[in-house]
C-alpha cells in the first residue's frame, strides 16, 4: 500500500464517529466578521494607511500624479543610488526625471547581480490601510519576487485611492491566487534578539512607500 | 547538534533545573510579558475578535472532518500548477524523500526556513547522515543552530539566550559554517543582526535548494502560504531552483477567501502585530519567478492518530501563534526545553503526547504540566480548550483506554504502578510550590474574559454536533491538589510568592 493510501485510509478510519456533512462549503462556516473595521471615507483610508506605514517604519511619501518623476528622482538622489533595477513594465515616464542608471531585471539575471543594485523601483497590485500592508502579485510593473528583495532599497508606488482597500479581506478579494504575492508590511524586521526590533535583517532594510494621486 | 529531543527526563525533572537558571528565567520573563501585553492590545484593536476566533474554530473543524476529501484535493490543485505532491506516513519516511529528492539534484549545501514540521522530524539531522548541510536562515535558528542548542519558544527560539551569548556564538562558530563574524563584533542587537545579514546572505545568494514548511496550504488552489518577519523566508522561497516543503495534514484550509481569518488573527496572537512584516503565497511554480521545481511532503507522523481521538483532535486546529506559551504561567518559569519536544507550552502538552503516544516518561508527564487556569483557552485564536484536552490526556496515562497508534486501535494500559500518580504529584508540586505563578495566570485569565468569552456563541462548542459533550470535571487542578495534598508546598518556592 502506498503511504498516500495510508494515510488517507488512517483519515478516513479516525473520522469514523464524525456523520458525512454534506453542506457547501459557502454554507458550513458563518461568516459574521467584519468585512472591514470602523466606517471610514476614502481619505481617511488612506490617512490610515499613510500611518500605519509609518508605524512599521515604512517611509510615506504622498504627491499629486505629475510629480511623481521628481519624488521618485530626489529619493533615489538622497540616497545616493548608483544603479536602480526597474521591472519590465514599470511606467517608463515615472523615472523620466532621474539621470540614476536604469538596471532591467532579465530572466538570465542571478541573485549576485541584483545583490549589487542600490534600488529598485516598483507599483504594487493591493495596499491594506488597517494593516499597513502593499502587496505586490508579481504584475509586469512589480516584477518577479527576488527584485524587492534582493537590493536595500526599495520604493513602491501605490496609486490613491484606486488601489487602497481598508482590509485583508477585500485584499484578498481584489488577488488572483494562482500568481505568486508578497505582502510587506514595514521593512523586514526581527526581534530575535531579546526582543529589541532591528530593521533589515535580510530583506530591504529601508522600505519607502509613494502615495500617488 | 541536537535538534531532537529524545531522552529528554520528564517535565517536573528538566523544569526544576531549568527554573534553577537565571538568564533563563529572566529572559522568559521579559519575553513572555512583553509579548502578552502588546497582544492583548493588539486583539483589543479588533471588534470582531470573537466573531473571527469562532471562525477560524470552525474551518479548521470543517476541514478536519473532511480531511480526506481536502487532501486530495489538495493534491490536484498543487499537481495542475506544475508541483510535485509526496506523501509520508512518518518522521522516517519523510527525511527518506527530502534526502532522495536533494539528492537529485546533485547539491549538498540547502537552505532551510524555520519550521516546525521539520524539527518535529529531525530533519537537519537526517539529512546530515546523508551528507546534506541544511542552513537554518531564521536569525534565531541561526543562534540555536551555532549554538548547538534547542529551540525553545515557537516564535522566538533563542529567547533563552541574552545577547551577551549570541555575540560569543557569533564570534566562535560562525567561521565553522561560512563568512565569520566581523572583527570586534559587540553584543547591540543590530550589530548582532548584520553579522548574521552577511554571513546569511553568502548562502541564500548561491543556494540551488530551499527547504521550508508551510503556514496554511489552501485546498480549493494549491496555494501555499509562509507568514515571517525577516525575510529569509521570501530568501529560501524565491532564490533557489528546487523547495521542498514539509507541512502536517493539518495545515490546509478549504478556500482562497478563508485566509482573510488567518491572515487576521495569526500575527496578532503571535508577535501582537496587525500584520508581520512578509507574507508570501504561491502556487506551484511560476515561469521566470521563483523555483523551477517544487516540491510538497504532505506529513502525517502522529497526526491521523490525534485525529482519531474525539477529545483530543481539536489540538489539530493549532495555527503555531504561540500566544498560549505566552500566557502560561508554567511556561514562563519551566522555559522550552522542559517540555522535551519542539512544541513547547500548552500546546505541547496536549499535542506532544498526542502525536508520540504517552509510552514514554516525558510524554506521560505532559498533562500534568499545567495548572489548568485557563489563559492558553482564552487567549487561542481556534478556540482550543487545551485544558479539556489535558484533562482527558490525565485520564489517559492514569486509567489507560483505547487509542489509535499509527492507523490502529489499541488499547493502553494505565502507567505502570503508580508511576504516573507519582509523575503527577511531582509536576504539581513543582507548579503549585510556586503561588505566584499561579495567580498570575489566573489574574490574566480573568482580565482578558470580557474580550474572549470562555462560551462561544452557537453549537460551534462540540467538535462535532453528533458527539456528546465530554463530561469535563470541573473541579480546577489546584481544588484537586488541595483536596487530596492538602496543598503542601515542597518547601522550594519563594520566588513564585515575591512577584
Ligand atoms: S494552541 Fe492556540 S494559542 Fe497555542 S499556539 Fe496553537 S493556535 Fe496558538
Amino acid at each position: 500500500m502506498s503511504s498516500r493510501e495510508r494515510i488517507l485510509g488512517r483519515v478516513r478510519r479516525a473520522l469514523a464517529d464524525v456523520p458525512r456533512d454534506d453542506t457547501p462549503y459557502g454554507e458550513a462556516v458563518a461568516r459574521d466578521y467584519l468585512r472591514e473595521h470602523g466606517a471610514r471615507d476614502t481619505a481617511a483610508t488612506v490617512e490610515l494607511l499613510a500611518e500605519n506605514l509609518t508605524e512599521y517604519r515604512a517611509l510615506v511619501h504622498r504627491c499629486a500624479e505629475g510629480e511623481l518623476p521628481a519624488v521618485l528622482a530626489r529619493l533615489l538622489a538622497e540616497r545616493r543610488a548608483a544603479t536602480v533595477l526597474v521591472p519590465p513594465g514599470l511606467d517608463e515616464t515615472w523615472l523620466a526625471r532621474s539621470d540614476v542608471a536604469r538596471v532591467a531585471d532579465l530572466a538570465g539575471s542571478g541573485a549576485h547581480e541584483l545583490d549589487r543594485v542600490d534600488s529598485v523601483v516598483t507599483a504594487c497590485a493591493v495596499a491594506v490601510a488597517e494593516t499597513g500592508t502593499i502587496v505586490l502579485d508579481g504584475g509586469p510593473d512589480q516584477g518577479r519576487r527576488r527584485i524587492t528583495l534582493v537590493p536595500d532599497h526599495h520604493i513602491c508606488v501605490v496609486r490613491v485611492p484606486e488601489q487602497v482597500v481598508s482590509s485583508v479581506p477585500q485584499a484578498l478579494e481584489r488577488l488572483d491566487p494562482l500568481r505568486p504575492s508578497t505582502w510587506i508590511s514595514g521593512p523586514s524586521a526581527t526581534s530575535d534578539i531579546e526582543l529589541d526590533r532591528v530593521e533589515g535583517v535580510h530583506g530591504p532594510r529601508t522600505l519607502e512607500v509613494v502615495l500617488v494621486g | 547538534m541536537s535538534g531532537t529531543f529524545v531522552g529528554m527526563p520528564a517535565f517536573p525533572e528538566a523544569a526544576r533545573e531549568a527554573v534553577g537558571d537565571r538568564t533563563l528565567r529572566a529572559n522568559l520573563r521579559h519575553a513572555t510579558h512583553t509579548i502578552r501585553a502588546k497582544r492583548a492590545a493588539a486583539v483589543a484593536e479588533v471588534s470582531d475578535w470573537a466573531q473571527l476566533r469562532e471562525a477560524g474554530k470552525r474551518i479548521k473543524d470543517h476541514t478536519l472532518r473532511r480531511l480526506d476529501h481536502y487532501l486530495v484535493q489538495l493534491e490536484e490543485a498543487v499537481t495542475a500548477a506544475g508541483g510535485t505532491v509526496h506523501w509520508a506516513a512518518d518522521a522516517d519516511e519523510a527525511n527518506r524523500i527530502v534526502a532522495a529528492l536533494v539528492k537529485e539534484t546533485g547539491e549538498s549545501d540547502l537552505v532551510k526556513v524555520k519550521s516546525m514540521a521539520t524539527q518535529e522530524i529531525g530533519l537537519n539531522e537526517a539529512l546530515e547522515a546523508e551528507g546534506i548541510r541544511a542552513y537554518e536562515t531564521d536569525l534565531a535558528e541561526l543562534i540555536v543552530q551555532l549554538g548547538r542548542d534547542r529551540p525553545s519558544h515557537i516564535l522566538v527560539p533563542a529567547i533563552h539566550r541574552n545577547r551577551g551569548e549570541i555575540r560569543d556564538i557569533f564570534a566562535r562558530e560562525m567561521s565553522a559554517w561560512g563568512r565569520p563574524a566581523p572583527e570586534g563584533l559587540t553584543d547591540t542587537p543590530a550589530e548582532l543582526a548584520e553579522a548574521a545579514r552577511l554571513h546569511l546572505r553568502e548562502k541564500f545568494l548561491r543556494a540551488k535548494v530551499g527547504i521550508s514548511g508551510a503556514n496554511f496550504m489552501v485546498a480549493e488552489t494549491g496555494t501555499l502560504v509562509v507568514v515571517e518577519s525577516e525575510g529569509n523566508g521570501r530568501m529560501c522561497l524565491t532564490l533557489p531552483e528546487t523547495l521542498i516543503s514539509v507541512v502536517g495534514i493539518e495545515k490546509i484550509v478549504p478556500t482562497w477567501r478563508d485566509l482573510e481569518v488567518f491572515l487576521q488573527t495569526l500575527p496578532r496572537s503571535s508577535t501582537a502585530e496587525r500584520m508581520n512584516p512578509y507574507t508570501s503565497t504561491w502556487t506551484g511554480t511560476t515561469d521566470g519567478d521563483g523555483p523551477r521545481t517544487f516540491h510538497l511532503v504532505l506529513l502525517d507522523n502522529g497526526r491521523t492518530d490525534t485525529l482519531a481521538d474525539e477529545v483530543g483532535r481539536q489540538a489539530l486546529r493549532c495555527i503555531r501563534c504561540s500566544a498560549c506559551l505566552n500566557v502560561c504561567p508554567v511556561y514562563e518559569r519551566a522555559g522550552g526545553h522542559a517540555y522535551g519536544s519542539v512544541y513547547p507550552g500548552p500546546i505541547g502538552a496536549i499535542l506532544s503526547p498526542q502525536l508520540r503516544g504517552t509510552g514514554s516518561e516525558i510524554d506521560a508527564s505532559l498533562p500534568y504540566a499545567s495548572s489548568l487556569c485557563g489563559a492558553c483557552y482564552e487567549v487561542c485564536p481556534v478556540a482550543i480548550d487545551i485544558p479539556e484536552v489535558l484533562v482527558h490526556l490525565r485520564e489517559r496515562v492514569v486509567q489507560g483506554g483505547p487509542v489509535t497508534r499509527e492507523g490502529n486501535k489499541v488499547v493502553v494500559k494505565p502507567a505502570k504502578g503508580h508511576a504516573a500518580e507519582r509523575a503527577a504529584m511531582r509536576a504539581a508540586r513543582w507548579a503549585f510550590g510556586r503561588p505566584g505563578a499561579l495567580r498570575a495566570g489566573q489574574r490574566l485569565a480573568s482580565r482578558t474574559r470580557g474580550l474572549h468569552p470562555r462560551t462561544l456563541p452557537g453549537p460551534g462548542r462540540a467538535w462535532s454536533a453528533s458527539r456528546d459533550l465530554p463530561a469535563v470535571p470541573a473541579e480546577p487542578f489546584r481544588d484537586w491538589w488541595q483536596r487530596t495534598n492538602g496543598g503542601t508546598a515542597d518547601g522550594t518556592s519563594g520566588e513564585g510568592a515575591a512577584k
